[in-house]
């Protein structure tokens, strides 16, 4: 009987962990899905159909918006991760005893809402603002430049928006890289280049994963930085799907969109761990 | 944002920050919510919810015209139960020190006791979380509602599902003696058969006189080449489509599906041309202030806000094309529990006296006109301004949203004017 139990005493300690998972991943994904299968409206109700030629009436009606939701979030995601993985190195290398209290100034701002950062920025970034005002009283900009409402825009919102998820996991797997591995790549006469391409970068593999997860998952379906940084022409799929759930009662069109969206992002990181290997996967999952 | 401090007062010297914090229109709220993770995650279950859990209940859920609720006979069996469920948006009453001085002066007056809830944010939300138990038959525990004349959701309450309980005038003699013209007998309403207006507001525009160099005074010069890059559009498709049929000499209210693709087409040259910097939610006040827009769509509160709030020079102007109201209205809906107590307040609300109580809190365009002497006395700014108490010249411009008939015919709308906000 003793047995027993100690047999299925990690199977009832991971029952909480389930039932979250259930109850908060399942239950809405099969909901989400259901619903883009579902003809009707708000007021008649929903009728399960299996009605899927809404996908192709997305797909058709929006595909610049999810082509360009990828590749700014693409972009977004390289341009954090140029920013941040040298930030990462110098904290974790050359950090000293203050490492910690770099990566809480690298915290700092997230402290503040993310819509009133946001905010911050549209107010930086104004035609007559801090910034291009000044550039602008000076000369060194034409007096028509504007930055606010440009894919620009949006794109650094995204990679500012993003910046401490991919510093921290890149944080994390250089810390745990073992010195004496550098100061042997020295001793076999690599170049700093060369221990830097050749075994930091490799070794730091599964938090360039775990960043690149998170940014790219989170700002592909952005629409935080679209709306308050773009403008004509910068739409992303995210804003589309608020705006048919929240304002057009359409919950059809949110719902495929929302499925194709979570499909393709899917597909992009299985592309990758196929790439790069999966053990930086189970790595960075662990 | 209970804890305010007594309303606005515009004779001291306060700072601009301050005074804009206490003023903080509803709309930001309103944007604040829908922008932010959180409030859209609740939402969208919400709204998942109703969607998916219903499959053609329709001819199910009870209608008040179908079992004489509302009628006068009904009515006459009501009783006042002393307790009322009033459910409004954020920042939307007169507010001191975390209470409402004209809901208390009510339960003074009568003995019915408020509860006041600020929890709709937005139309649609609301709607989708409040439309499953309506559909059900069940109380949704208000008494009073308060929802907007240009939106679908509106529409779908009085209309299409018939979930509101029409209205017992012969209980709301405040109502006929002073409600103003610009809220009786509306387009989407007539008669108020089950509608009183809360506050009302325009939609115009407005500009910064110093970036345009010249005076606004239509709705053309939304399309002047010189702005180009520089004009602010509202990403409500019922403002931008509204706006181009004024445009075009159209009545928005009795418009047409090809009405709305003439619109359309005037709206994709505009954004053709490189005039449109942004589609706005209620940022678009930011970016007047800011310099970013030089002229824009605006909400007439918001102006005398930022008007008082540290930008004296921003405009407001009423084209002579025409202005676009909308309304928020107090509404009962179906299976209330209070309904008596709801007319007690509707009727109280539409006196002079508490009418300029929340008018002078408020900002808006308050509903009875005979709260302008009142509000000259107290608080001459707002007595004076013609946002709040707009005159006969503006009064004979104003237009009225079109009026979705059903679902199909909201969604032939989005389908013609969203394009053109999601390019």
């Amino acid at each position: 009987m003793r047995a027993v139990r100690v047999r299925l005493a990690p199977y009832l300690l991971s029952l909480p962990g389930w039932f979250w998972l259930g109850l908060f991943f399942l239950v809405p994904i099969i909901a989400v899905l259901s619903v883009s299968l579902q003809t009707g409206n708000p007021d008649t109700g929903y009728n399960l159909t299996w009605h899927f030629s809404e996908f192709g009436t997305v797909l058709s009606n929006y595909n610049g918006e999810l082509v360009r939701s990828f590749l700014y979030g693409a972009i977004s995601t390289l341009a954090a991760f140029v920013i941040a993985y040298p930030m990462a190195y110098w904290i974790a290398f050359h950090g000293g005893r203050h490492k910690s209290t770099y990566l809480f100034i690298i915290l700092l701002p997230f402290f503040v809402s993310f819509v009133i950062r946001t905010l911050s920025w549209q107010f930086l970034l104004s035609d007559n603002g801090i910034v291009l005002g000044t550039l602008k009283n000076i000369g060194v900009l034409p007096q028509s430049t504007h930055v606010l409402s440009t894919p620009f825009a949006v794109i650094a919102g995204l990679t500012y928006n993003a910046l401490p998820y991919m510093v921290l996991p890149l944080y994390v797997a250089i810390e745990k890289i073992d010195r004496r591995v550098v100061r042997a790549a020295g001793d076999l006469y690599a170049s700093g280049a060369q221990a830097f391409a050749r075994v930091i970068l490799p070794l730091s593999s599964a938090g360039i994963f775990a960043g690149f997860l998170l940014v790219f998952v989170t700002n592909t379906g952005d629409y935080v930085n679209a709306s308050i940084l773009g403008g004509p022409g910068t739409t992303m799929v995210g804003n589309v799907i608020q705006n048919s759930y929240l304002s057009n009662q359409d919950y059809p069109t949110a719902s495929a969109l929302s499925s194709i969206l979570m499909v393709l992002l899917l597909f992009v990181i299985w592309l990758y761990a196929r790439v790069f290997g999966t053990e930086a996967v189970e790595e960075a999952v662990v | 944002m209970a804890e305010m401090d007594e309303p606005v007062d515009r004779q001291v010297d306060i700072d601009p920050a301050l005074l804009r914090g206490l003023t903080e229109p509803r709309l930001t709220r309103r944007q604040a919510l829908r922008m932010g993770g959180a409030g859209v995650g609740a939402l969208s279950v919400g709204a998942l919810l109703s969607a998916c859990g219903v499959s053609g209940t329709a001819s199910k859920s009870s209608k008040a015209t179908a079992n004489g609720v509302g009628s006068a006979a009904w009515w006459k069996k009501q009783k006042q139960a002393g307790i009322l469920d009033f459910a409004n948006w954020p920042l939307y009453i007169d507010t001191s020190h975390g209470k409402h001085p004209s809901l208390e002066q009510f339960t003074k007056a009568t003995g019915i006791k408020v509860n006041y809830f600020e929890v709709i944010q937005d139309n649609a939300p609301f709607y989708a979380q409040i439309a499953p138990t309506l559909r059900a038959g069940q109380s949704i525990g208000y008494d009073i509602v308060v929802m907007t004349s240009n939106s679908f959701q509106l529409d779908e309450m009085l209309h299409i599902n018939n979930w509101a309980i029409p209205l017992d005038h012969s209980r709301l003699p405040n109502f006929a003696k002073y409600a103003g013209p610009l809220v009786k007998n509306p387009s989407y309403d007539p008669g108020n058969r089950y509608t009183a207006a809360w506050q009302s507001g325009f939609t115009g525009i407005a500009y910064n006189p110093e970036l345009t160099g010249r005076e606004i005074t239509s709705v053309h010069d939304l399309w002047d080449p010189k702005f180009k890059g520089h004009v602010g559009m509202m990403s409500d498709n019922t403002e931008i489509g509204s706006v181009a049929m004024l445009a075009l000499g159209i009545d928005p209210a009795t418009s047409t599906q090809a009405d709305w693709h003439k619109a359309a087409k005037l709206l994709k040259q505009q954004q053709a041309d490189g005039l449109v910097r942004q589609y706005y939610d209620q940022s678009y006040i930011k970016a007047l202030e800011n310099g970013d827009t030089w002229i824009t769509q605006a909400w007439s509160g918001d102006i005398y806000q930022a008007n008082n709030s540290g930008y004296p020079h921003l405009k407001f102007v009423v084209p002579k094309e025409g202005v676009m109201i909308w309304t928020d209205n107090m509404l009962i809906p179906l299976h209330a529990k209070h309904p008596v107590d709801a007319l007690e307040w509707m009727n109280f609300y539409y006196q002079p006296k508490i009418a300029a109580e929340v008018a002078d809190w408020v900002d808006y365009v308050t509903p009875v006109p005979d709260a302008k002497p009142i509000l000259l006395k107290q608080d001459p700014a707002v007595g004076k301004s013609p946002l709040v108490f707009p005159n006969a010249a503006t009064n004979a411009k104003v237009h009225q949203y079109y009026t979705f008939k059903s679902y199909n015919d909201f969604q032939a709308w989005n389908n013609v004017f969203q394009p053109i906000i999601q390019a």
